[in-house]
């Protein structure tokens, strides 16, 4: 139970959400993809404080909670907006940056 | 002040006037121009003046400067200098090119009064006397090219001076095109002199020539046809002459200065003065000897026949410039020179009689259509006939003396030149015949309608309607003007009368400078720069001399005599001898077929050329890779515009796709 | 024991998160990532980190995640069409998923960083016990503490605007 395997499963649950971002088309569970990025995110920085023996990773960690409660907060906000317009909940419908 | 720099204010005369006349035509009313211009060539001529009487002051063997201006190319073995040769064969060209432009000028004031592009003929005609001098006193091969070729645009010019009419644009076109063909010629020569004698000065290069070249060397040969190839062009020979009689198009001073006179000139000139290279190559000298007599026959026989009064005259001029050039070819130096002069003055006289003639015909130019002037115009008839005694080389007149001495110069060499001196009598019979031709064709006889008005009412009325060229019968353009839109005819002009008396006494008794026997002032004049020639030396006796005189008088006489029976005392026996020589007299009407040959031989295959460059290698080759440069750049953007579509997703997609390879490409620069 | 209890809340965390990126439903998403952050939570303790483990539950599983239930339910969850499309997408991710975790692996593995390869220094007993935090946060971290603080109030007063009624005439229509 090194600290490696801790990292390495960070690792893979990071690319899990990044894959997911990539695949899904609702931004609800693109907000959820999101947040497995940081929650793999929190526990690298977890294990790292562990490592190094002093808590200021914990304190990162509680911190980066805080934020990622803010985003999401405001992301459903931005969710219900859309639903209450009627506009179809699908990023793919989002083109004004078409070329 | 010293000759050199006489000579330089001969040059800045006419520039000055051609520049003052271009640039302020606006603010100068007409006649300001044309004093302006006249005045310009008066003080060129003044200056030259100057600069004999100062030549005068030196002894004869140290009569030669150079001057130059400043340094115009000096790089890796390059040394042009922007320089002037003073000496006597300059300056005497310079006399008579100032003097007669002086006449000329003085006669277009008056001529070409109401003409609307009266500013931009006077500039133009100065141009066209700053570089004829700039060519004659050039002290170097590129300064020559220089003044070579701005004549050869002064001409261009002026020959199509009427521009809207088409006759006129195509004939300047077709003088500028052969013009070019002879500047080759020029330009060629001048490498191959610099590349094996290692300079462009006149002095140096010839006094190395004969240290360097032998005799009829192969270079020297080479480089002195290709002299000749500028000469003739220049000059009318054949076969590069078919541009002359087209220049007719141009107005009567026109033809009278350029083609007559001066420019036509330049190729005597050229002989002349690079005689020393001609003379180390003899092959060449014989050819322009030959080609010289070859024109002379020629264009004599076509002048017989030509009905159009200006282009009769211009085959007249390419006869005698053919005497000319075999005269300096042959090394008849001094005597050449001496026939150019009085030529200048007895055509150029010439022109200006036809000129007011053609004036009071409404610029109808056939001479079947006119008659009965003797009655009409005294003043111009008189002229006129002094002009024709001396082109017939009447005895006493200057036409007399010069043609004979060449003549007799050509017998005094002895050998093949005797053909020279034989054939050049027929040909001075022959152009007797022709002149008295136009005398009598235009002057005795019943009044054409023209004559008939002005000898009943005095003037002449203008034609009513719009104004049509006579020969083509295209309607011409009172915009740029044309020619005859006023009759202006000497008999109503002044400084027409001033320029042509003055002319006529020239024609007349010019010749008594150089009468065999008695003086030499031209020779002895000239004697200096041809003072190391072989040839100079051969002298004719004075039996000799006398023998020549007295078959050139008689030969005249005869020429006018047959002629006053053809045309005065039997004029049925023209109509006769016409069917019975009905092939010769097609041949010479159609000027020997030299039209039809340059189109067939050179014209077509250019044209196909031309053709084929712009359907094949224009339209597939350049456009192709035009077009598949364009089509390609295209293509490669459409391609790239596609990853802007707007997804988000796939933007994500393409900045993991980065950061991937970023990692990767750490993970393995840091194995 | 302890390997036992981390491969046990590894299957847990991976499994949730597999769920969230292959479920259908959103709502199912949304369960499968409370599964994913409880696992999280296990992890947490495993690794002596008592306060954090305690706030992944308190506040992530159970205050977030019930945002997302209220709005799941708000919004309904339909499926999403089949049909992508973006042509390459459905290919190139998976793929990209897996390039990005092989290339981290290996950097982790192979990294100059020994002090990976152990199981970490003792430490005291009151490591990463609440009081051990607090006094981080509020003596060494308190300006990242007040800083976040103002954050979260301003991420709720954006969140009442977006959400709020608005008058019609200054709805954004793209």
């Amino acid at each position: 139970m090194n600290i490696e395997w801790f990292i390495v499963l960070s690792a893979l649950l990071f690319a899990t959400g990044a894959t997911g971002i990539l695949i899904r088309r609702s931004p609800l569970v693109i907000l959820l993809c999101l947040e497995l990025m940081l929650n793999a995110g929190n526990l690298a920085l977890v294990a790292f404080s562990r490592m190094v023996g002093n808590g200021e990773g914990q304190v990162f960690a509680v911190i980066v909670m805080v934020i990622a409660a803010c985003e999401v907060v405001v992301g459903l906000g931005l969710i219900v907006a859309i639903f209450r317009r009627r506009l179809p909940l699908n990023v793919d419908d989002l083109r004004e940056l078409r070329g | 002040m010293s000759a050199t720099a006489w000579a330089w204010l001969v040059l800045l005369f006419p520039l000055l006037g051609s520049l003052t006349i271009a640039l302020g035509f606006k603010a100068l009313p007409a006649k300001a121009a044309g004093i302006i211009g006249t005045a310009a060539i008066g003080l060129a001529f003044a200056c030259g003046i100057a600069a004999l009487i100062s030549l005068l002051g030196d002894e004869p063997e140290a009569r030669h400067h150079a001057s130059s201006l400043w340094d115009y190319a000096s790089v890796a073995g390059l040394d042009i200098k922007l320089g002037i040769y003073v000496d006597p064969l300059s300056i005497f060209m310079v006399l008579i090119v100032s003097g007669v432009s002086t006449l000329i000028h003085l006669y277009s004031y008056g001529y070409m009064q109401s003409d609307e592009g009266y500013h931009r003929f006077f500039s133009y005609l100065n141009f066209f006397v700053f570089s004829m001098l700039l060519l004659v006193l050039a002290g170097n091969f590129v300064l020559l090219i220089v003044g070579w070729a701005f004549v050869g645009f002064a001409s261009y010019a002026l020959i199509s001076f009427w521009y809207r009419r088409e006759t006129a644009t195509r004939a300047g076109m077709k003088a500028f095109v052969i013009n070019v063909v002879g500047d080759i010629g020029l330009v060629l020569a001048a490498f191959l002199i610099f590349r094996e004698l290692g300079s462009f000065d006149y002095a140096t290069v010839f006094e190395r020539a004969p240290e360097v070249f032998t005799t009829n060397e192969w270079t020297i040969t080479a480089i002195c046809l290709l002299l000749l190839v500028g000469a003739f062009a220049k000059s009318a020979q054949l076969p590069l002459h078919t541009w002359l009689p087209d220049a007719m198009e141009g107005p009567t001073p026109v033809s009278s200065l350029i083609h007559a006179a001066t420019m036509v000139t330049a190729g005597v000139y050229l002989i002349a003065r690079t005689h020393v290279l001609f003379e180390l190559a003899p092959t060449a000298a014989d050819i322009a000897a030959f080609v010289g007599l070859a024109t002379l026959l020629v264009a004599a026989t076509m002048a017989l026949v030509m009905t159009d009064l200006k282009r009769a005259i211009a085959y007249s001029t390419m006869s005698q410039i053919g005497y000319m050039i075999m005269g300096v070819s042959i090394g008849a130096y001094s005597a050449g020179m001496f026939h150019l002069m009085t030529h200048a003055f007895f055509k150029a006289l010439l022109f200006m009689a036809a000129g007011s003639i053609i004036a009071a015909m409404a610029n109808e130019q056939n001479i079947d259509r006119m008659g009965g002037f003797g009655k009409a115009m005294r003043f111009t008839s008189i002229t006129f006939v002094c002009g024709a005694l001396a082109l017939a080389a009447f005895p006493g007149t200057s036409g007399f003396f010069s043609k004979d001495e060449i003549l007799a110069f050509a017998e005094a060499r002895g050998g093949m030149y005797l053909i020279f001196t034989v054939f050049g009598y027929v040909g001075a019979l022959m152009t007797a015949i022709y002149a008295f031709r136009l005398v009598f064709r235009v002057l005795p006889g019943k009044p054409c309608p023209e004559a008939q008005e002005l000898i009943d009412t005095g003037h002449l009325h203008h034609p009513h309607g719009a104004p049509v060229n006579p020969a083509t019968g295209e309607e011409e353009d009172t915009d740029v003007g044309f020619p005859g839109a006023e009759h202006h005819i000497a008999e109503q002009s002044l400084p027409m009368r001033v320029a042509m008396g003055v002319l006529a006494f020239l024609a007349l008794f010019a010749g008594f400078v150089q009468v065999p026997g008695v003086d030499d002032v031209v020779e002895k004049w000239l004697e200096p720069v041809f003072e190391a020639s072989a040839l100079a030396h051969i002298h004719p006796s004075l039996e000799a001399d006398y023998i020549g005189l007295g078959v050139g008088g008689v030969i005249a006489l005869a020429g006018i005599g047959i002629a006053y029976l053809l045309y005065v005392a039997r004029p049925e026996l023209p109509g006769m001898l016409e069917r019975r020589l009905r092939p010769l007299h097609t041949l010479f009407a159609n000027k020997w077929y030299f039209d039809e040959a340059i189109d067939l031989l050179v014209v077509r295959p250019v044209l196909a050329v031309a053709r084929f460059a712009d359907r094949v290698f224009e339209r597939v080759v350049v456009d192709g890779l035009v077009s598949g440069t364009e089509g390609t750049v295209r293509g490669a953007g459409g391609v790239v515009r596609a990853v802007q579509n707007g997804f988000v997703r796939s933007y994500a997609l393409l900045l993991i796709a980065g950061f991937a390879g970023l990692a990767l490409y750490f993970l393995l620069s840091s194995s | 024991m302890e390997e036992v209890l981390f491969f046990a809340s590894a299957i847990g965390a991976l499994g949730g998160a597999l769920g969230v990126i292959a479920m259908r439903n959103p709502f199912y998403s949304v369960l499968a990532l409370i599964v994913h952050l409880f696992s999280l939570a296990a992890l947490f303790l495993l690794l002596t980190s008592a306060f954090v483990a305690a706030a992944q539950v308190v506040v992530y599983a159970g205050a977030v995640m019930v945002l997302y239930v209220f709005v799941v339910a708000y919004v309904g969850g339909g499926g999403e069409s089949a049909w992508e499309p973006i042509p390459g997408q459905r290919f190139l991710a998976p793929l990209l998923g897996i390039a990005l975790f092989i290339e981290l692996s290996i950097a982790i593995l192979s990294s100059a960083l020994l002090a990976l390869g152990t199981q970490g220094p003792e430490v005291q007993p009151g490591f990463g016990d609440p009081a051990a935090i607090g006094r981080l946060l509020l003596e060494k971290f308190l300006l990242p503490f007040e800083a976040s603080s103002i954050l979260l109030l301003l991420a709720a007063v954006g969140a009442i605007v977006l959400a709020s009624n608005r008058r019609e005439g200054e709805a954004h229509e793209h």
